[in-house]
């Protein structure tokens, strides 16, 4: 006897199964469709479907003069994703090498406060750093954003390069030791590019989630160093403004590009779900 | 090879950890220490000590109701993240290389999207001329527009877009570990898939569904952007509470008040989940 035959019952479960799984693939994959396809409405309202296409949002929002807040925007948060996500792929790749393989109590310890802004409510952790730096005397500025988002972002570089060291056999150092190659050799040639692709992953996650970051960019930012999503949000929040659809639908190519890319790079996606 | 190399190997390594500590003690243990005392504070410049905010904010009904509003949203959406999760994960196990490449990218997308762009997606999709009710409308499922922003239902419905992929990912990647052959065995033996999945695929998957669960209630309750944007006005929960106490009326301690609770809180529900995955495995 090998498989049973289907009775109602299985059918039953495959048919409830299936349903909801097209609807949950639904509500992933929907509203950036939509998103997409309004931002080419001919119109002044966010419609669904648009009444007709064009392309007058997106020429709103490259607009020089009128758009000039999104730039500088844009420009900030780029200037902090890079900045942030360069200290942090640094401090974290240290981190990850010196806490692997290592048992000790301690030493979990620190993996789990390293990783714990992963999991602490970042709305508390950007009201707690406005209030420090304001008692320390401290002006909003992008330095400011800079240091807010390590915090927020060296965990998921940490996490990957951690979980790439582990594939890291540990004979290829000694290996390396015994035919005489220093330990800064050795770790250039042997121990980098091994891990290089879990570095390049978690940077770029991490770098995604500092150009998204809310949280901490909500209480350091001001009118001076406005930042993008903040900015969008004060969009979406005053007008409905259809200039956010066209933002929405360029930062998704964008990032479509990126995946893409990384993909063929690193192996993002099995990483992601590693 | 030796135990005092590598032990000595360890000992030099160990500081490299030191970078990342001392920013992590200087930019994250520092300020939450900061915010804790700030709560006890009597005004916003760490003057005097007092329990008044703590008095103001747990003597008032209505902001234990947002403590409590806050910790129901997130339960809420991770049940209804899980009924949505386990069975695109089911046909993820199920599918070839090539779909499976489509299913990633369909859970990866929402996930690397600018959460102010989803939300702002489900707007169009929930208001009352939106995508959703044009469909009912059309399909003469309702005769009235529903009402869906500004709703408990409508903020559920937008959460779980941008929660689900912190679902899926752990639990694929745990259900991917599960021998195919146990359900085999099980079908084999006159189980239905029903029973299977009850019997086999639920309680080995466990293990990635509490990791999954953790982060979406730690995620669900402080999505500020969704909270407020689809919640409204209407709606309170203890991120927008916090924004408000702190950027609009100046209140710090009260504002240090609420995000030391809304800490505490999340701190509490994570650690809920975790103890369930420990019972789990010692009663498996």
């Amino acid at each position: 006897m090998t498989r049973q035959l289907n009775t109602p019952m299985d059918r039953g479960y495959s048919l409830v199964m299936g349903t909801l799984a097209v609807i949950g693939l639904g509500i992933l994959i929907v509203p950036v469709i939509i998103v997409l396809l309004s931002s080419f409405t001919s119109s002044t309202v966010l419609k669904f479907p648009p009444p007709g296409f064009s392309l007058r949002w997106y020429e709103a929002l490259l607009d020089p003069v009128r758009s000039r807040h999104v730039h500088v925007a844009l420009s900030n948060s780029l200037w902090v994703a890079l900045s942030a996500t360069a200290l942090a792929a640094i401090l974290a790749t240290l981190a990850a090498l010196a806490l692997n393989r290592v048992s000790r109590p301690s030493a979990r310890a620190l993996e789990a406060g390293f990783l714990s802004p992963l999991i602490l409510p970042g709305l508390a952790f950007g009201l707690a750093t406005l209030m420090y730096f304001s008692i320390l005397g401290f002006r909003p500025s992008l330095n400011l954003l800079i240091a807010g988002h390590i915090v927020v972002i060296a965990p998921f570089i940490f996490r990957t390069t951690l979980a790439s060291l582990t594939q890291l056999d540990p004979a290829l150092h000694e290996s390396s030791a015994s035919l005489g190659a220093g330990r800064l050799y050795t770790f250039r040639r042997i121990t980098l590019p091994i891990i290089a692709p879990g570095i390049a992953a978690g940077a770029f996650l991490a770098f995604v989630a500092s150009m998204d970051n809310v949280p901490v960019s909500l209480f350091l930012s001001n009118a001076r160093t406005n930042m993008l999503p903040i900015r969008m949000w004060g969009m979406m929040e005053t007008t409905l403004d259809v200039r956010v659809a066209a933002m929405s639908g360029a930062l998704i190519v964008v990032v479509l590009v990126l995946m893409i890319v990384m993909d063929r790079l690193t192996n993002l996606t099995r990483r992601m779900s590693m | 090879m030796s135990g005092a190399a590598t032990s000595e190997t360890a000992g030099v390594e160990w500081r490299l950890a030191a970078p990342l500590g001392l920013t992590y003690l200087a930019f994250f243990a520092a300020p939450l220490l900061i915010l804790l005392v700030m709560s006890f504070s009597v005004d916003d410049n760490l003057g005097g000590f007092s329990l008044a905010a703590w008095a103001k904010f747990w003597g008032d009904p209505f902001y234990r109701g947002v403590v409590w509003d806050t910790l129901r949203l997130g339960l809420v959406t991770v049940a209804m993240t899980t009924l949505f999760a386990y069975p695109i994960a089911l046909l993820f196990i199920a599918s070839g290389p090539g779909l499976q490449r489509l299913l990633l990218f369909i859970v990866l997308l929402p996930l690397l999207t600018s959460v102010v762009i989803r939300t702002f997606a489900w707007i169009a999709i929930l208001s009352r001329e939106g995508v959703l009710n044009q469909a009912l409308l059309a399909l003469g499922l309702t005769t009235a527009p529903l009402n869906l922003l500004q709703t408990e239902l409508g903020l559920v419905i937008a959460l779980m877009q941008i929660e689900m992929p912190l679902m899926l990912l752990p639990l694929i990647t745990v259900m991917q570990q599960i021998d195919p052959s146990l359900s085999d065995a099980s079908r084999a033996l006159g189980g239905s898939k029903w029973r299977t999945f009850r019997k086999v695929i639920l309680p080995l998957s466990l293990p990635g569904w509490i990791a999954g669960a953790t982060l979406v209630f730690a995620s669900a309750t402080t999505a500020f952007i969704s909270q407020t944007v689809i919640g409204g006005a209407r709606l309170v929960y203890l991120p927008t509470l916090i924004w408000q106490q702190a950027m609009v009326v100046y209140n710090w301690p009260f504002a240090a008040v609420a995000s030391v609770t809304l800490l505490v809180a999340v701190l509490a529900g994570v650690s809920l989940f975790a103890m369930l995955g420990r019972f789990a495995r010692t009663t498996a």
